[in-house]
């Protein structure tokens, strides 16, 4: 019974991963011949919650078959609902601000000191995956998937496939991965003009309606990914695994947030205006990713390190760990604690700006968006995972993250000065699992 | 011995250490006890993961590494 179970967590590893685009296909030599053919679960509930902007909820149900032949089919469920307030961009000012909403559709105000937020944001999202991986030679697994989200503004479509060689009695794996993704963004309100000026005024008003189109281009626009991975596995002892990947990653299309804005400044950081934000429309990512684990006695060290880069030179570092403590049945169950630390930091885009001087011509890309400014984040946390009846897993997760947006030297004029342009945001992240 | 054959030495050695262990790299499938645990899987939790991808390619500018990075929601 236990290497049974063992067998198919393995291959629901090998699954889901495939179904995250991970090479992890590596594992397929922990699947023995599996004469069950029921469907495992894997079931989760997140919440999601940033002190006063954004909640969000995310179901996920995972299913998986394996068939006499160690076939894996593998199903998913993502559903996610968002709500709450986002940043639109702005800087804070010593006045209140008014903004129009996304749509054209009625204003917000701002109060004093506060950095502008648009709390209109609420979405529900819908994800479809399908994941089938089998061996087709000795020694080689491959595997292919399609994926479908939609959200109520936003359609993604997605393939991917992987073939994985093992050699040396299974202890080397290469592995190779595709996945390409189209994507549909149909915002509500439309896709403004970059820098076009933010229409503010009465939106009852008879000619509002003209005049707020004057500032779009167009419903929709579309973008594609294609990402190319590159993997090898080697198990080094009877402790140890390492994994080292090299990705590339080419975005085309629309890569702008129709929601984000700029404000405009004067000398004194006063705002005279806000426009709406321009990115370049591509975007060449890679990284390299390594990742190692280690069995003590009884506990494992997971830790990993990912460097990535890009053509609009943003670079970052990401250190993740995870430190896996077996209880025993001190609890009477089988049970284990997993405390986890990340540290993530990133450097801006070469064209991010926390606001426009009036003073200076208009460059020709520029966006306020924090998450892709000079940031620093981290997130502690811990999971309590149990078996339960009939080798269930039950677990739960809580953790605690943090983005600190900083200054990448850029001069604060007049009253910007006094106000707070790179607020810190604090989420919880709150999960339970059950696999059954 | 001289200073430089010390150094040279000094270097050599553990390179060829480095060289005939990595001849040793590896396990033979009886020895696979561990590493066919659930906590030995390169993704312990694919669950876990999906999620944790899915918050961080909505706040941060970076994405994947470990597995593709692409596309898939208008989160960003």
């Amino acid at each position: 019974m236990k290497t049974e179970k063992t067998n198919i967590k393995a291959a629901l590893t090998i699954a889901t991963a495939a179904l995250l685009g991970g090479n992890t296909v590596t594992h397929a030599e922990t699947v023995s011949s599996n004469e069950d053919s029921n469907w495992e679960f894997d079931s989760a509930f997140l919440f999601y919650s940033e002190a006063d902007r954004v909640s969000a909820s995310e179901v996920i149900l995972n299913a998986k078959k394996i068939f006499a032949d160690d076939e894996i089919l593998n199903l998913k469920l993502t559903i996610d609902a968002l709500t709450g307030a986002s940043a639109n961009g702005a800087v804070a000012q010593p006045r209140v601000q008014t903004f129009t909403r996304p749509s054209g559709n009625g204003q917000y105000d701002i109060a004093p000191g506060d950095t502008p937020l648009d709390d209109t944001f609420h979405d529900t999202r819908v994800q479809l995956n399908g994941q089938w991986t089998q061996a087709v030679a000795d020694n080689l697994t491959a595997s292919g998937g399609v994926h479908i989200s939609k959200e109520y503004d936003y359609l993604s479509l997605g393939v991917n496939g992987n073939v994985a060689i093992d050699f040396d009695r299974k202890n080397s794996t290469i592995s190779l991965g595709f996945s390409h993704f189209q994507d549909t963004f149909t915002p509500e309100g439309g896709i403004p003009k970059p820098f076009a000026s933010m229409l503010i005024g009465d939106s009852s008003a008879p000619t509002w309606d003209d005049e707020f189109a004057e500032t779009r281009l167009g419903s929709e626009d579309d973008k594609t990914t294609t990402d190319l991975l590159l993997g090898f596995t080697q198990v080094i002892n009877r402790r140890m695994i390492t994994q080292f990947n090299y990705s590339y990653s080419m975005v085309d299309g629309y890569l702008t947030d129709p929601f984000k804005i700029l404000s405009v400044v004067d000398d004194n950081g006063v705002a005279q205006d806000y426009v709406y934000e321009s990115r370049p429309d591509s975007r060449a990512k890679q990284s390299i990713y390594a990742q190692s684990l280690y069995h003590f006695d009884t506990n494992v060290f997971d830790v990993s390190y990912r460097y990535m880069w890009d053509d609009w030179q943003i670079t970052s570092h990401t250190i993740d760990s995870r430190f896996r403590i077996p209880l025993g049945d001190n609890f009477g169950r089988e049970s284990y604690i997993q405390p986890h630390f990340r540290f993530y930091q990133q450097s801006a885009a070469d064209f991010y700006q926390p606001f426009i001087l009036n003073s200076e011509p208009l460059p020709a890309f520029a966006s306020a968006d924090y998450r892709i400014g000079e940031m620093t984040a981290f997130t502690i946390g811990l999971k309590y995972g149990m078996l339960v009846n009939h080798g269930h897993d039950l677990s739960f997760r809580l953790e605690y993250y943090r983005q600190t947006p900083t200054d990448a030297g850029f001069d604060e004029p007049g009253v910007l000065k006094k106000v707070d342009l790179y607020p810190t945001i604090d989420a919880v992240i709150a999960q339970v699992s059950y696999s059954f | 011995m001289n200073t430089v054959h010390k150094i040279k030495l000094a270097l050599i050695v553990p390179l060829i250490t480095i060289a005939s262990g990595c001849t040793s790299l590896g396990v033979e499938p009886w020895e696979r006890d561990l590493l066919a645990k659930d906590a030995m899987s390169l993704t312990s939790s694919p669950i876990d993961s999906a999620l944790d991808d899915h918050i961080y390619f909505s706040k941060e500018a970076s994405s994947g590494g470990k597995g593709f990075g692409g596309g898939g929601c208008g989160c960003n």
